[in-house]
């Protein structure tokens, strides 16, 4: 009861209050319901196109990320080479960059003149997509590879023994026991994509809106709190609807067996050579601007050097910043660190319950909704969430609008999902039996968690601590909205520096970014180092 | 390894800090306490280390400052909180939101009793904030020039808007959008200055932008898109050299040792932006705001604002610091357009400029 009560509660007060309480304020009109804003949003032949673009660019870049992810996962999890550790470290990195500043370098390059600029792709859609996958691809390599990664090899073998092609092992050994984590990590970028915000609007040159950048301009210059209450409802319908399919796409699960990690992975053979090529390219792709940005960050007013770095301890030029830009990366650490471990107690304790298979239907039924849920906050508007912790969390026991404890607690909605969908595609996976034999052999309830999930979930618990951490390390919309002047993160003085005119302060922010990618992908590589020998039990 | 019944006590331990928290920073919560004034303000707000201290060595009361977003957000959280203000003072509310503000009752009476007649062009009218809001600061958006661009290429540079739809310049400009970045909106405010409103077709400022489309001026989403991507200037890498900034940029591109600043701002192009501070409605400590609002005006600050937020002092006492005004430079005549009518208009003139620049 209690582990699905204390998600429940964590979702229930911190988002599904306050968006329910700002949907309202639009929606009821001196205490009336008033659903004629609907009729006449829904009327407007631009929202219909805000609707359909904002589908259409998640879908696709949810399918892109897929087709790429899976075989960077196959590469980073499943081959044995030297440096697959720091590989996997580093593609997080562009998870946590500023999206400001990703936006910046994405520009740099494509732009006339750029060092892209003859592929004419600035302010077009497809710039918009190159810069989601950017974003999104490390969510299909890390929540695939992890359930990869323990996979019995011996049921392909088997397969390849008796006779089956590769392609046929691949769609029909490999694929089914791998669906529900790409299902998983597909629905995460999707809802990523589909409330992506700063991507489209700096890309996109203004021209492409979604539902997501039509809230934000509703709510925050036209005040038509009526209208932007109609498009967060349409934003609910399209992320319940996604959640449903993915639902249904995950519904059916089929038990496997789960080994050690270094019986699964072999060294790299003729046959991985399409996987590895694809790996490289993409490796390319994601390098292009991160290199950019370096190299622009070593560039100062005197020709090439460390200045924008030195420049880290202080201010900024004219004083900038209220902290030097350590100080703020202190912030950063440690409020992530709180967010984690926010994240991973109520992300854990869901997953837990979620995994379950209870026989009543509507129990099932039941545990499906609380599993949606827990992945709304990564489908809705950070302003109408953002918003909404304003005209709620303002009386005991939740006077937190103005407490420094909110930050943590709103990265930590945004690393919930991320965790959950990590943890639980092992988690439901393991075969029940397992659990039941421990039962036989007269284990109570406590201790078939421990010796049975809790062992098996300790290394997909690592994983998405590191991704947890990293994603509240580059959070931003919520964060920037909530954190205090006095105790900014890096991500909000990054934002603040590349604000202000003269080169000091734009060179110190992408110095800022680098350190921030810098990192974090050295603590996601500390915390990949301590994911070693515990799965020897099975 | 956790038993899951410690990960459960730790979810509990957890949610009660988070309630013991929670009811420590009610303690905090604004106006709570008689010796806490809570500053609401935008995110560009700065002033020097030790500004506000001196306001606490004047008076006993704190300042803790709350940065809202920008000023279009400000206003609208502080509208959506009407019933449990998030602060006790306001600043940084503009001539573009003020008549919002005002309108939906947010502020107190309360205009700084130390103003003076030199300060009367920065008032605001009679019933639309006169009453309500104290003048603090001001700043010009213009379009900005790379001079050395324009030397290099042997083409005289623009001055006026409308030199900006000339054949000479096509494809030489670069502007935030209106809807999105508040110089963007700025600019917009000004060519509605100086083309009028009016149906397209007749000479109005719709026209104005079809020439400006037609000219090949390009949109970004920000301004820091537009002046570190696409500006030609010495701190950036495009290859535009005229870009919507604020007058006040281009002392930031003067390096040490130069005595000339390689960009400048266009003085006929330009929006005035006053940016204004006021007492919240429902502030419990109605004597302290006020004595707030008198020291945002006070010389004390005053003095402070060049440095730490970029733009002008309204107060005539003021002294500006060294060297600042041999870059930083002011519209003569800048663009005006009423604050009651930027709040009739505004909606309806974004929603027009989208369909004209952003299709």
């Amino acid at each position: 009861m209690l582990g699905a009560g204390v998600p429940l509660a964590f979702v229930g007060v911190f988002f599904a209050w306050p968006v329910l309480a700002m949907v309202g304020r639009g929606l009821f009109v001196d205490g009336a319901l008033d659903l004629g804003g609907f009729s006449d949003v829904l009327a407007r032949p631009r929202t219909l196109r805000l609707i359909g673009l904002t589908i259409g660019q998640a879908a696709l870049a949810s399918v892109v990320c897929v087709l790429l992810g899976l075989p960077i996962a196959h590469v980073l999890y499943r081959l044995r080479f030297r440096g697959r550790r720091m590989l996997r470290a580093l593609v997080v990195l562009p998870f946590v960059l500023p999206t400001v500043v990703v936006g910046v370098a994405f520009r740099t390059l494509l732009r006339d003149g750029g060092l892209l600029g003859s592929l004419r792709l600035d302010g077009t859609f497809a710039a918009i997509m190159l810069a989601l996958v950017f974003f999104n691809v490390a969510v299909v390599v890390r929540t695939v590879g992890n359930t990869w990664e323990g996979l019995d090899s011996r049921q392909e073998e088997a397969a390849r023994v008796l006779g089956a092609g590769p392609v046929r092992v691949w769609f029909t050994v490999t694929l089914p026991r791998l669906a529900p984590a790409i299902t998983s990590a597909a629905s995460i970028v999707f809802l990523f994509c589909s409330t992506a915000f700063g991507v489209v609007l700096v890309l996109g040159g203004s021209r492409f809106g979604t539902i997501e950048t039509e809230i934000y301009l509703l709510t925050t210059q036209f005040l038509d709190l009526r209208a932007a209450s109609v498009l967060s409802v349409m934003q609910l319908v399209v992320v319940v609807a996604l959640l449903l399919l993915a639902a249904r796409a995950r519904g059916r699960r089929t038990a496997q067996r789960r080994v050690d990690a270094a019986d699964a992975v072999h060294s790299p053979r003729l046959g991985d050579a399409p996987a590895i090529a694809v790996t490289l390219l993409v490796a390319v792709f994601l390098a292009l601007p991160i290199v950019s940005l370096v190299l622009r960050s070593l560039h100062t007013a005197d020709g090439w050097g460390l200045g924008n770095y030195i420049a880290l301890g202080g201010t900024g030029s004219r004083n900038a910043l209220v902290v030097p830009v350590w100080v703020a990366l202190g912030n950063s650490l440690q409020i992530a660190v709180q967010a984690t471990v926010i994240a991973l107690v109520i992300g854990l304790a869901a997953s837990l319950v979620i995994s379950r298979r209870p026989r009543s239907p509507g129990l099932r039924r039941a545990l499906a909704g609380f599993d949606g849920a827990l992945m709304l906050p990564l489908g809705v508007s950070a302003v109408t969430v953002g918003f909404g912790f304003l005209i709620t969390l303002n009386q005991p026991p939740f006077d937190l609008r103005s407490s420094p404890v909110l930050v943590p607690i709103a990265q930590a909605l945004v690393a919930l999902p991320l965790v959950v969908r990590t943890i639980l595609p092992v988690l439901a996976g393991i075969d029940g039996r397992l659990r039941e034999s421990a039962a036989v052999l007269g284990s109570p309830p406590w201790r078939v968690m421990r010796d049975v999930d809790l062992a098996i979930v300790a290394r997909p618990v690592l994983a998405a601590s590191g991704f947890a951490f990293a994603v509240a390390l580059g959070e931003f919309g919520a964060t920037s909205f909530l954190s205090r002047p006095d105790r900014p993160t890096l991500p909000v003085v990054i934002f603040r520096l590349i604000g202000l005119p003269g080169g000091d302060n734009f060179g110190m922010a992408l110095a800022a970014s680098v350190v921030l990618a810098a990192v974090t992908v050295a603590i996601i590589a500390l915390v990949e180092r301590l994911r070693v020998g515990t799965m020897g039990a099975f | 390894m956790h038993t899951r019944n410690t990960s459960l006590a730790a979810a509990g331990v957890l949610l009660a800090v988070g309630l013991a928290v929670s009811s420590c920073a009610s303690d905090a919560a604004p106006g709570a306490s008689p010796e806490t004034l809570v500053l609401v303000t935008h995110d560009s707000f700065n002033l020097s280390k030790g500004t506000l201290a001196e306001f606490t060595k004047q008076t006993g009361i704190e300042v803790e400052v709350q940065a809202l977003g920008d000023a279009g957000e400000l206003v609208n959280k502080l509208v959506l909180t009407k019933d449990s203000p998030l602060g006790d003072v306001v600043f940084g509310i503009d001539n573009t939101f003020a008549t919002r503000a005002v309108d939906e009752g947010v502020l107190a009476d309360y205009a700084s009793k130390d103003l003076t007649a030199a300060e009367e062009p920065y008032l605001l009218p009679a019933g639309s904030g006169l009453e309500q809001l104290t003048p603090i600061d001001n700043g010009d958006v213009c379009v900005n020039v790379d001079h050395e661009w324009f030397a290099e290429a042997g083409i005289d540079e623009p001055t006026t808007l409308d030199d900006l739809v000339k054949p000479e310049y096509k494809d030489l400009f670069v502007v935030p959008a209106a809807n999105s970045s508040s110089p963007g909106l700025a600019f917009l405010l000004a060519t509605i200055a100086a083309f009028g409103e009016g149906a397209p077709g007749d000479g109005g400022w719709q026209d104005y932008w079809t020439k400006l489309v037609d000219n090949g001026v390009k949109i970004d989403a920000g301004w820091s898109d537009a002046y570190y991507v696409d500006f030609s200037g010495p701190s950036s890498e495009g290859d535009r050299p005229l870009v919507v900034s604020y007058a006040s940029s281009p002392p930031f591109e003067v390096q040490e040792g130069d005595t000339e600043a390689p960009t400048g701002a266009l003085l006929d192009t330009c929006f005035r932006q006053t940016e204004y501070a006021g007492v919240v409605a429902g502030t419990e400590n109605t004597a302290g705001a006020e004595k707030l609002v008198d020291f945002l005006f006070s010389t004390t600050v005053q003095n402070d604002i060049p440095e730490s937020m970029y733009v002008f002092p309204v107060n005539a006492a003021a002294t500006l610091p060294e060297g600042w005004s041999d870059y930083a430079e002011i519209a003569e005549n800048p663009f005006v357009v009423s604050p009651d009518d930027i709040d009739k208009g505004r909606d309806a003139w974004l929603t027009e400029w989208a369909a004209i620049a952003t299709p």
